[in-house]
Parts: structure tokens; C-alpha cells; sequence
């Protein structure tokens, strides 16, 4: 594949035009991408490309991680082994001893991709580390599949505000946190927000403060990368309440806004 | 920079005679000195003679019945008449101008200075009805003017031609039409839903406008009562709606995106204010009648929320804006600019601004907050001076206030106990005196028509 592609850019250049040398430029890259995506896969190095000489020894790598799976915040240990290396060094992590460990405490599920160069040559190996980011099974990606709703209501929290007031609060703002890393994480859903309002106060004036009760949210969404389109927002005021008591615990109920996917 | 015109604590005193609003100083608190200071003495004498049927159809009595009760109604409830109580009247019942004794009714205990009177009668499906006006103290001329109306009978005829014989009366004492064939249009709740309806200007004969089994609110007529402007509830909010009362169904009204809500009628009914966030923050815009041509007219993070237009000139709006908080009343130019903040505190909702353009009426709660002392009530504030005046007091939370076309009334919404669901009209005079409940429980949210 790769040496089509490169072929193809051959052809452009000779045509000597240039459009096509844009075209080749791009099959260029495109031949490149491929190649090192292809390398990516194949824990053997490519000999003849790679090997500086015949006469060296190739170098063997291993690189293990204790324990493979971990909750977000927690650490890991790794653990790597090399033979007829004379540098090493682990994506992310920089040049390392040509044995050694570390304790790393990755945010995100990572490959530990560690290279190891000697007179024989180059080799490297990998472990996955995976990070269970609370609340964040991925929701299965079918046609418009969306995923039900208690998970994300698990996931994506309701907010709540204070009195007459659309300012997120610490609170709010931990709870659209987690919400944006769980939608970045499950691309397919579209959120629909409700901005809601207590019972005390003027009915258009709440419908417009549930506007921006909603807004507030979208906001803090969008800023943490959700996409707006997949947003749409609605405003109930006064018109729809959770909880019908005069007093506050309920009326702290009904100034929210309320999350669901937008199906 | 509010502080001045609020320092001197002083208010307005909105006097009803002839419609002029007498401004004198008094103190808010001395709100029931206003109640009784109303000078009975300044207003017209007026007795009304239960009219006297001239036929023999079964139908004649109850007809009476109606006209003489509505007649008596609009009368006292005008503003501008001491009405004579009916069992101070003579006892002899007059028909026409030939067999009125006015010295009768000028002498005591009537003492009045008009009389109205007449005869009614019903014949082949018609109801014919005969009014006179006279001034009892003017002996040699006594008849002001006399009026025949004769039509189709039906269940309302009797009701509607008293109300159209009482307007006669106000407009030629009171110098300004009467508004007995004005109606209200309002939110009725149905269950989890509002519908829009409409009744007399005193109550009767309550009817449904809408049937869209959907939340809709905000009522708003246009000046030649052919349409009804309101907001709805659907799957993309609220959204503004048009109704033509005169085709009896929705018609075109285009909204771009976002929450519409609270849409107020210019004058020429050429243009509709309202409140869209179609651009994402709430705000004031204009539209056509048909939603378009639309342009926006604030721009300030923050609610922007009922609109009303100075009805006189049509070239102001007032409206609420939360960009400093709580929801404050705000006045500007129908372009935008000029915009200045009318009241300084407190949570401020609901403007409607008076027919002759000086006063705006308004819901304000003066000490808003959990647990602060007293309530949301009605007030009304002279625009040019920004002094005000506070027309209800503890009755509950009062909201929506609208002005009757001749400046003296207001109807309101009330909510007498705190339990949204038992919010009902009422009207008063734009003292705060007569105040009289229109409607029963679950009705909110009143528009009085522009004529």
C-alpha cells in the first residue's frame, strides 16, 4: 500500500503541473500516514529500513504495567526489560534507564509505547494501561444509538441554581465537567436542556431566566468541547415544576436545569 | 441616580374624574387614606329606572332582567357616577319622555342629576329597546340624548345593547368611550394545560378561544381586535402564535429559533414586540404581525422580557430586564436607544402602559427576597417623573396588570393565598378603589382589548 501510494506521488510530480502537485503532496502524506500507521501495528521492525548494520545484536524489549486497569486518580507501576540496548526511551515519558520502573498516573487510558535502540537495531514494545473514568462506559456506536437513559442520567446530572440566578455553581460546574467528558465520550448523543425556574417571580420574566439557566449550561458544555449543534435548549419557567411545596428545599428542586438525551 | 425622584418619598395619586390623574403628594404608607379621600362629591348623580317592558312575550321579563342589571353595572362600576340605589328610586316607572316626572327623581331621596330610563319589548324574534338620557335639573331642555336599538333577539342581546346604551352615557358625561363592550382575553388553566379565552369587560359571558391542548400564556389583542398574539409551549419551547379572531384559527406567525415569548402590540398594529433568544441570551425584538422583518432592539447578557409600547405615541417600549439583577422596569426609545431604569430595587414584572402615555402600571414586589416582609402588588408610576403610587395591599400576589381603554380601569391577576392554582381576575379603578373579582380560580395572566 505504502509503495502505491508513493508511486502515485511519483506520477503527479512528473506531470509537473500544479494541481497535481497538490494532489501529490497529499498522497505523499497520506503514503506516510499509512506507513507509520502500519508500523504502529507491527512490533517488528521492518529489517532492512531500520537496521543500521548487520552486525550488532537486535535488542529485546518488554514492558509490563501493574495493574493494567485503574479508576481515575489511582497509579500504575511499569516495569521494562531490554536486552542489547544502548538507549530507551517510553512515549510520554522521555529517555529511561534501559531497565527500570516508574509509577505514572495517567488521566486517560494510554499506550505505553517504549523503544529501545541498539547496534542490532531498534525494537519496542507497548502495554495498554486502561483508566475507568468514573461513569464512562462507552456507549455502544450503532446507527443513532444514543444509549438509555439511566446510564446517562448516571453520567450527566442535573444542575441546580441558586435564586434568581443563571451563574453555575461550584457544584453545577463539577456536574457539567463530568457531563462533557461523558457526551465527548459518547459522540452519538444529543442533549436536550431544560431550563427551569421556581414558583415565586413573574411567569415571562422565569421563562427568559430558565432561558438563561439553560444557556448557562450549554456554555459550560460547549467550553469543555461538546459540540453545539448536538445541544438544543428549552426553557419551562415556571410552567413545569418538580416540586409543588412552598418552601425551599422545593423551590432549590424546581431552579434547575434538567439534562436528557434528545432523542 | 435613582435615589432623587425616590428621596422625597412622595406618590402619585392616580384621580379617575374625567380620566385626568391627579398627581399630589401623599405617602405610600397612608394607602387607606387614597381609599377614603375618593371624592364622592365629584362625581356625577346618575339614577337608572328599571326600563319597562312593552310587550307580552315570555321572553320580555328575563331580557329585563339582564338589561336592567347590566345597566345598573357598567354604570357603577364606570368610575365617574354616584349611581342612586335602585330602592331610593320613585315608585312610578317611566316609559318615554313624555311620562317622566324628573322632579321626582331630582328631589331627595334620589337626588339625581341624570336619569336614565326606557322601554324594552320583544316581537318576532326582534328585541327593540328605547333609551333616554335626561338631566333632572334642567327643567325646560331635560333630554341629553335618546337611542333606539333594534335587532335580532338572542341569549346575550339584551346584555350587549346595555352595555352599548351605558357606553353612550359615560362617553357623553364622561368625555372619554366607555368600555362596556371591551373585552378581556386571558389564561385559563385546563388540567396540566392553558388555554386562551376571552370574556366582557365585567366577567360575563366566559368563553374559550383556543383548544390546542398545550401551555399557552401571555395574551395579547391587537388594536382592532381582529387577532390575538400569545405564546405556546412545543417541543421547541415557547414559541409565539397568532390567532385570528376573525377567522377563528391560527394563522402564520414565523419564529426563528430559540424561546419567543411575550408579545405586545404596537399601536398601528403594524408591529409586535417581544422577547426572543434566537441569538442565545434573551432579548428585545420587533417583528411584523406575520413574524418577519425582525430586528433586534437590546443587547445585554441577562433577561429581556415584556415589552409594552406606549400606546400613545408608539414610538417607546417599556419592558423588564434582569441585566442588573432582579428584574427592574426599564423605558426606551422603539429603537432601542434611550434606554433609562424606572424602578430602583426590588423585583419589578409585568409593565402595561396607560392609553394617554403618561402612566406605565406594573407588578413590583419592593422588598423581594426570602422571608422579606410584603408582597408583589400592583403599582402604577408616572413615566415623566418616576413617582408611583401602590394600588393593592394585602391580598395577595397581584401580577399583569392591563389598562381598560379609557384609562380608568385596571384589570389584574390575583393570587390570593399563595397556591398558583387559585389565581384569578380582578378589576379595579385605577385608584385602587372597586375592586371586584372577575373570574374564578385557575385564570391568570389578563388582557384588556384596546377598545
Amino acid at each position: 500500500m505504502t509503495m502505491d501510494a508513493n508511486r502515485v506521488s511519483v506520477k503527479g510530480q512528473a506531470s509537473g503541473q500544479s494541481r497535481l502537485w497538490k494532489n501529490a503532496a497529499l498522497a505523499l502524506s497520506l503514503g506516510m500516514l499509512m506507513a507509520t500507521g502500519c508500523h504502529k501495528k507491527n512490533s517488528a521492525p521492518p529489517p532492512s529500513a531500520l537496521a543500521p548494520s548487520d552486525s550488532g545484536i537486535a535488542p529485546t524489549a518488554t514492558i509490563s504495567a501493574d495493574p493494567l486497569s485503574i479508576d481515575l486518580g489511582q497509579s500504575v507501576v511499569l516495569n521494562w526489560r531490554t536486552t542489547n540496548a544502548s538507549s530507551v526511551s517510553i512515549d510520554g515519558i522521555g529517555s529511561v534507564p534501559v531497565n527500570g520502573t516508574q509509577t505514572v498516573s495517567p488521566s486517560a487510558s494510554t499506550n505505553f509505547h517504549l523503544v529501545a535502540k541498539g547496534d542490532g537495531g531498534t525494537t519496542d514494545a507497548s502495554v495498554r494501561v486502561t483508566v475507568r473514568v468514573p461513569s464512562m462506559p462507552s456507549v455502544p456506536s450503532g446507527e443513532g444509538d444514543m444509549g438509555s437513559d439511566s446510564i446517562f442520567h448516571s453520567h450527566v446530572q442535573d444542575v441546580f441554581f441558586d435564586y434568581d440566578s443563571f451563574t453555575l455553581r461550584a457544584d453545577a460546574q463539577t456536574s457539567i465537567a463530568q457531563a462533557a467528558q461523558y457526551l465527548n465520550a459518547n459522540p452519538n448523543i444529543k442533549i436536550l436542556i431544560g431550563g427551569y425556574c421556581d414558583d415565586r417571580g413573574s411567569a415571562e420574566f422565569n421563562i427568559t431566566l430558565g432561558e438563561n439557566r439553560a444557556n448557562s449550561a450549554k456554555q459550560g458544555l460547549v467550553a469543555a468541547g461538546v459540540n453545539a449543534s448536538r445541544i438544543r435548549v428549552v426553557s419551562y419557567g415556571k410552567e413545569r415544576q418538580f416540586c409543588t411545596d412552598e418552601n425551599e428545599a422545593c423551590w432549590q428542586q424546581n431552579r434547575r436545569d434538567q439534562f436528557s438525551i434528545d432523542r | 441616580m435613582m435615589k432623587t425622584s425616590y428621596g422625597q418619598k412622595t406618590s402619585i395619586v392616580a384621580g379617575i374624574l374625567l380620566s385626568a390623574l391627579v398627581a399630589s403628594k401623599a405617602h405610600a404608607q397612608d394607602w387607606y387614606q387614597l381609599e377614603t379621600n375618593k371624592g364622592a362629591a365629584e362625581r356625577i348623580r346618575i339614577a337608572t329606572a328599571d326600563f319597562k317592558p312593552m310587550s307580552s312575550d315570555p321572553s320580555v321579563g328575563e331580557d329585563k332582567h339582564v338589561f336592567d342589571a347590566t345597566l345598573y353595572s357598567d354604570l357603577a362600576s364606570a368610575g365617574i357616577f354616584d349611581v342612586v340605589s335602585k330602592s331610593q328610586n320613585p315608585q312610578a316607572l317611566p316609559s318615554n319622555q313624555s311620562d317622566v316626572h324628573l322632579a321626582d327623581w331630582a328631589a331627595a331621596p334620589a337626588s339625581a342629576s341624570m336619569v336614565a330610563f326606557g322601554n324594552l319589548s320583544v316581537q318576532g324574534g326582534r328585541i327593540v329597546v328605547n333609551g333616554f338620557l335626561d338631566d333632572a335639573k334642567n327643567t325646560q331642555y331635560p333630554q341629553v340624548f335618546t337611542k333606539l336599538y333594534n335587532e335580532e333577539a338572542s341569549s346575550d342581546s339584551a346584555r350587549q345593547i346595555a352595555h352599548r346604551f351605558a357606553d353612550e352615557i359615560i362617553t357623553r358625561l364622561g368625555g372619554v368611550p366607555g368600555i362596556a363592550e371591551s373585552k378581556i382575553f386571558y389564561v385559563k388553566k385546563d388540567g396540566a394545560n392553558k388555554e386562551i379565552w376571552a370574556m366582557d369587560y365585567d366577567g360575563a359571558n366566559q368563553h374559550a378561544i383556543t383548544h390546542l391542548g398545550a401551555i399557552s400564556i401571555s395574551p395579547r389583542v391587537s388594536p382592532d381586535n381582529s387577532r390575538i398574539a400569545f405564546s405556546s409551549l412545543d417541543k421547541n419551547g415557547f414559541q409565539i402564535r397568532m390567532y385570528s379572531l376573525l377567522l377563528g384559527r391560527l394563522v402564520n406567525y414565523s419564529s426563528v429559533g430559540g424561546t419567543n415569548v411575550s408579545p405586545a402590540w404596537a399601536p398601528s398594529g403594524q408591529q409586535l414586540a417581544f422577547s426572543s433568544s434566537r441569538t442565545g441570551d434573551p432579548e428585545i425584538w420587533i417583528s411584523d404581525p406575520q413574524g418577519s422583518l425582525s430586528h433586534r432592539i437590546t443587547s445585554f447578557v441577562g433577561p429581556d422580557v415584556s415589552p409594552t409600547w406606549n400606546p400613545k405615541t408608539g414610538a417607546q417600549i417599556a419592558w423588564i430586564s434582569g441585566r442588573s439583577g432582579l428584574p427592574q422596569l426599564y423605558i426606551m426609545d422603539a429603537d432601542g436607544s434611550g434606554v433609562a431604569r424606572m424602578t430602583d430595587g426590588g423585583y419589578a414584572t409585568s409593565p402595561s402602559w396607560s392609553p394617554n402615555g403618561q402612566f406605565i402600571a406594573f407588578a413590583w414586589d419592593r422588598k423581594y427576597g426570602p422571608g422579606a416582609p410584603g408582597g408583589q402588588d400592583i403599582y402604577v408610576m408616572e413615566v415623566a417623573t418616576k413617582r408611583w403610587i401602590q394600588l393593592t395591599h394585602e391580598i395577595g400576589r397581584c401580577d399583569f396588570p392591563s389598562w381598560s381603554p379609557d384609562g380608568r380601569h385596571i384589570v389584574f391577576a390575583n393570587d390570593p393565598d399563595g397556591a398558583a392554582a387559585h389565581t384569578r381576575i380582578m378589576t379595579m379603578l385605577a385608584d385602587g378603589t372597586q375592586r371586584r373579582a372577575l373570574s374564578g380560580a385557575g385564570t391568570d395572566m389578563p388582557n384588556w382589548s384596546w377598545k
